[in-house]
């Protein structure tokens, strides 16, 4: 086995060293009926070249989104990512290493986590960021019961324009938590109706922005019926490339700001590993879950970093942490910061424009098509048309003919035959005049 | 400060010192400024223009202030973050001897393969006609933690193994929810993962502890004692977080199941027995499987992993959505309960899509390399590497346990330091000096100054030579008065210790270096 590296001679001598004559000699406080005799019933070890083969044959069977025309969203990306940040990240003292629980001999990984937390905040217009979340998702959930720790209230309200995956996450938690969760039927511009939902009972109301059908929020007048009531703005984001182009939920007011990272520099990968972000303002910063990365200096007065604020955690805390993440998405923050930090605040400003952008040419372009309506007047890189037929139908006739087209609303909310026919398409930097008009063209076969 | 575009002076060196270099750099050792301290807001190393003719429909929701990010070029990128690479420890590097935390080689065919666009640049939400290879790994690595395992069902999707872990606590309250019984308490030894009781706590159950024994395992008749009809689970680790099996298992779980409680199993050390025992086979009701340890996933910087969890026949209606099925020659996703079978009673979601993709590849990968025949053998060697470094130190260093065999990693504990006036911390950063990362120290709590050591499978007999070797010495050194060399550790460094208490009580956790910078970007 070409993982493993000893010689037979090496275990015979290394069981003589420990004083015993077999390896099962090793074993002995395994009850007999616990153990298993043979090997299990599967395959036997294959080599470097047979493995690959394997493999290379079930990827063969997918559609990657950069061999067709792909307008796939709905919570995840297709972006250009850079060749450097694939490269800087596969560096043997980046992939490799561990949880930096020995400063100095982490500091690489502590340094790019405080560039990190650095570039949340400023990108979010919060105080302060952690080290990341798992993903989006979980970490709307992780701050949905922040807020329910900070304003000691159970309720939580759940706007209509939030991703349904995310709601069912955050459901979840709030099931087994005992908590209620409120969530407000979807629609395509639902931020008129949030405020209105807020009372000296709510501990938080989530709002999407820009939301899951691609409409964007005014997330200020929310802001401020939920600070009236005492209650907290939890703001998501699930392009985080929006944020180039349009103002951040900090200077809307938001308290907590969640998002997914996976737009820069993680990649699709068929929907994980993704990356979390989160942020809060500075009042809240000992109630925020997961790992954080802090300043300090060594005794010569060095600049380092570590872990901090683990007092949290539930390595220390045990049934009284914080929350239940016990890992950050190390290698994906990497991967987001060295993207970000290529892009600098020029590059994002300019890729959010370009996805607009494309975003605008794509809406003009398949409202050309009969019968297919546009139901977005605001949006980023994200909007939703209308068509004819129930749009499973649309995707799955698109797909056959070579395009990706969205995402299908009763994929993600089945329970609402009145969005069966709505479709969420994303443009990105990624599509070209070609693509637009190859999408419109062969929706214009499928709807005549 | 920052306006031409120069790095501005690093912080350690504002220190005027003779014997330091003009620069604070010492040869290849580089002090590598932030990032926000080299770029500049008006550099890219991207090649993008802003569009020439400019669409708005953000519908007055434009952003008209500066962010304040920095950009590099991309040369200056590649040399930042390389230099910043080099200030770490990696397993690549050297022996990585953290108990529990698993540090094994990570085969780069793993990489090489999770990066196929066929895996990595597909989207969770196309249609299921164009990602059947994707939905048919899944399937397949599913296949393979169920045979390993002997449980009949898997959920793919937890994140990380504490997401595992509470994803299958939850199908155990949503078991007895279904039974209609409300059950209060949990049992946790002492010995446990903090994330035991957390995850717990979270679901609003009450702890208990359970004592451990003289010998480190866990109290059986503590169990009975503690046992009643208000439990809802024990939560086990096994082999434990003191490297030994639990002997007694298969008794605590008798007991658990006549309690009409259900039994959780910690799956962090299944590295030790992969291929050799069950968990199935021994009354295991669910059990979270840590991908990146036992399957070697990377962690890189702790992070992502990817925790699958095992159920038993009783909590098999409760699997969480997503999950993947085959029939009629076609991979199907159950993503809504209205799909799941009559006698599937799902759950919820534990998170958006579909689980950790890209590890699950990597998973399948290494476990294909191995196969039946090399996970078993992997297992053995990580068993006999352990005991191999025990038997190397047991004469000089104290170990707490020593009735059992230990698994695959061996807890020592820090007697042999007494009166040395060396702590177990002084001790660990002694380790550093010599090429080693520490092994894990203070954990598990049940022991005084832990050190806990997990040599895994992949160190050659050589390896193990040269750290049993160098530890003998530095035991020696602190046994025979040579403070020195462990008060002032690590020397060697970029860095010296660090001030831990200062970084918590005033916290700075974000750059603010200079105003300068967002002026810059007005």
């Amino acid at each position: 086995m070409r993982y493993l590296p000893h010689t037979d001679e090496d275990r015979k001598a290394m069981l003589a060293a420990i004083g015993v004559n077999s390896i099962d000699d090793l074993f002995v406080d395994v009850p007999p009926q616990a153990r298993l005799l043979g090997t299990v019933e599967l395959p036997k070890r294959k080599t470097e070249q047979e493995v690959e083969r394997l493999l290379s044959k079930m990827a063969a069977k997918n559609v990657p989104a950069s061999d067709v025309p792909f307008f796939v969203g709905a919570g995840a990306y297709k972006h250009h990512v850079p060749a450097t940040v694939d490269h800087l990240i596969q560096r043997s003292e980046f992939l490799t290493s561990y949880t930096p629980y020995q400063p100095e001999i982490s500091q690489g990984t502590l340094q790019y986590l405080f560039e990190f937390q650095t570039q949340v905040s400023l990108i979010t217009g919060m105080d302060v960021a952690n080290a990341s979340m798992y993903d989006g998702s979980t970490g709307c959930g992780e701050a949905v019961l922040m807020a329910e720790r900070i304003t000691k209230r159970k309720k939580s309200i759940l706007s209509g324009g939030l991703h349904p995956h995310y709601c069912k996450v955050v459901q979840n938690l709030a099931k087994f938590g005992g908590s209620e969760c409120v969530t407000l039927s979807p629609s395509t511009n639902d931020g008129d109706v949030c405020s209105g939902r807020i009372d000296e009972t709510t501990a938080c109301i989530v709002v999407q922005n820009p939301n899951v059908f691609g409409e964007l929020i005014d997330l200020g007048p929310i802001a401020e019926a939920a600070h009236r009531n005492g209650a907290l703005l939890i703001a998501v984001v699930t392009e985080i490339i929006s944020l180039g182009a349009i103002k951040s939920p900090g200077d809307s007011g938001a308290d907590i700001v969640v998002a997914e990272g996976q737009s820069l520099g993680v990649g699709l990968n068929f929907g994980g590993p993704y990356l979390g972000l989160f942020a809060t303002r500075e009042k809240y910063l000992r109630q925020m879950p997961g790992r954080i990365c802090g300043q300090t200096a060594d005794a010569d007065g060095r600049r380092g970093f570590v872990l901090t604020l683990s007092s949290r955690e539930q390595h220390i805390r045990r049934e009284k942490a914080t929350s239940n993440i016990c890992t950050n998405s190390g290698l994906c923050c990497l991967a987001f910061t060295i993207h970000l930090s290529l892009l600098g605040e020029r590059g994002l400003t300019s890729l959010a424009a370009i996805n607009h952008h494309n975003a605008c040419a794509l809406a003009d372009v398949l409202s050309e098509v009969d019968g297919v309506e546009v139901l977005n007047e605001r949006f980023f890189n994200e909007f939703t048309i209308r068509t004819p037929q129930p749009s499973v139908d649309v995707i799955e006739k698109l797909a056959s003919k070579g395009v990706l087209g969205g995402v299908p609303v009763s994929r993600l909310l089945p329970d609402h035959p009145d969005l069966s026919n709505l479709i969420i398409v994303a443009a990105t930097e990624v599509n070209s005049d070609d693509d637009r008009e190859t999408y419109r063209d062969r929706l214009s076969e499928i709807l005549t | 400060m920052n306006r031409n575009g120069r790095t501005t002076t690093p912080f350690g060196l504002l220190k005027k010192d003779p014997s330091k270099s003009f620069t604070g750099n010492e040869g290849l050792e580089i002090n590598e400024p932030l990032l926000f301290e080299v770029g500049r807001t008006n550099t890219s190393g991207v090649d993008i223009d802003f569009p020439a003719s400019l669409e708005d429909r953000l519908g007055g929701f434009k952003r008209t202030r500066p962010l304040g990010l920095a950009g590099l070029s991309e040369p200056e990128a590649m040399r930042h973050y390389v230099r910043l690479s080099r200030r770490n420890f990696a397993i690549d590097l050297g022996l990585y001897p953290l108990g529990s935390c698993t540090m094994k080689h990570n085969p780069r065919l793993n990489e090489k393969l999770a990066r196929l666009s066929g895996f990595g640049d597909v989207h969770p939400l196309q249609p299921l006609s164009t990602v059947q290879g994707a939905l048919e790994v899944i399937h397949v690595l599913a296949h393979w933690l169920r045979t390993l395992t002997g449980m009949p069902t898997v959920a793919m999707s937890p994140k990380a193994g504490a997401h595992g872990e509470m994803c299958g606590m939850m199908a155990i309250r949503a078991a007895l929810d279904a039974r209609g019984e409300d059950r209060k308490i949990v049992l946790v030894p002492e010995s446990a993962h903090g994330t035991n009781p957390a995850t717990a706590a979270y679901l609003g159950y009450t702890t208990r502890t359970i004592a451990v024994r003289s010998d480190g395992t866990v109290d059986p008749d503590d169990v009975e004692r503690q046992l009643s009809s208000d439990v809802a689970a024990i939560m086990l680790t096994n082999p434990n977080t003191c490297g030994l099996f639990e002997r007694d298992i298969v008794g605590i779980s008798d007991a658990v199941h006549n309690a009409g409680a259900f039994f959780y199993c910690d799956g962090a050390n299944f590295n030790a027995i992969a291929g050799l025992v069950r968990p199935g086979d021994l009354g295991i009701d669910a059990m979270h499987i840590n991908l990146h340890k036992t399957f070697s996933t990377p962690h890189g910087g702790g992070g992502p992993g990817a925790g699958p969890v095992v159920l038993s026949e009783a909590l098999t209606p409760f699997a969480p959505l997503p999950y993947v099925v085959y029939a009629d020659g076609q991979y199907q996703l159950v993503e809504h309960e209205g799909e799941a079978s009559v006698e599937a009673c799902p759950f919820g979601r534990m998170t958006a899509f579909h689980g950790q993709m890209g590890m699950f590849v990597r998973a399948l990968s290494y476990m294909l390399s191995h196969g039946a025949d090399g996970i078993q053998q992997a297992s053995r060697d990580a068993v006999l590497n352990a005991n191999y470094v025990r038997a190397g130190l047991e004469d000089v260093m104290s170990l707490p346990f020593s009735q059992l065999r230990s698994m695959h990693e061996v807890l020592f504990d820090d007697t042999f330091l007494k009166g040395t006036g060396v702590s177990t911390l002084d001790f660990a950063k002694a380790m550093i000096d010599e090429g080693f990362h520490p092994m894990t120290v203070y954990f598990p709590l049940v022991v005084h100054g832990a050190m806990l050591i997990e040599p895994t499978e992949s160190e050659s007999r050589e390896a193990l030579d040269q750290f049993v070797a160098t530890m003998r010495k530095l035991v020696n050194a602190a046994t025979s008065g040579d403070r020195e060399r462990f008060i002032g550790a690590p020397r060697f460094t970029p860095v010296g210790r660090l001030d831990e208490t200062r970084a918590a009580r005033q916290p700075i956790l974000r750059w603010t270096g200079n105003a300068d910078h967002l002026d810059a970007a007005e």
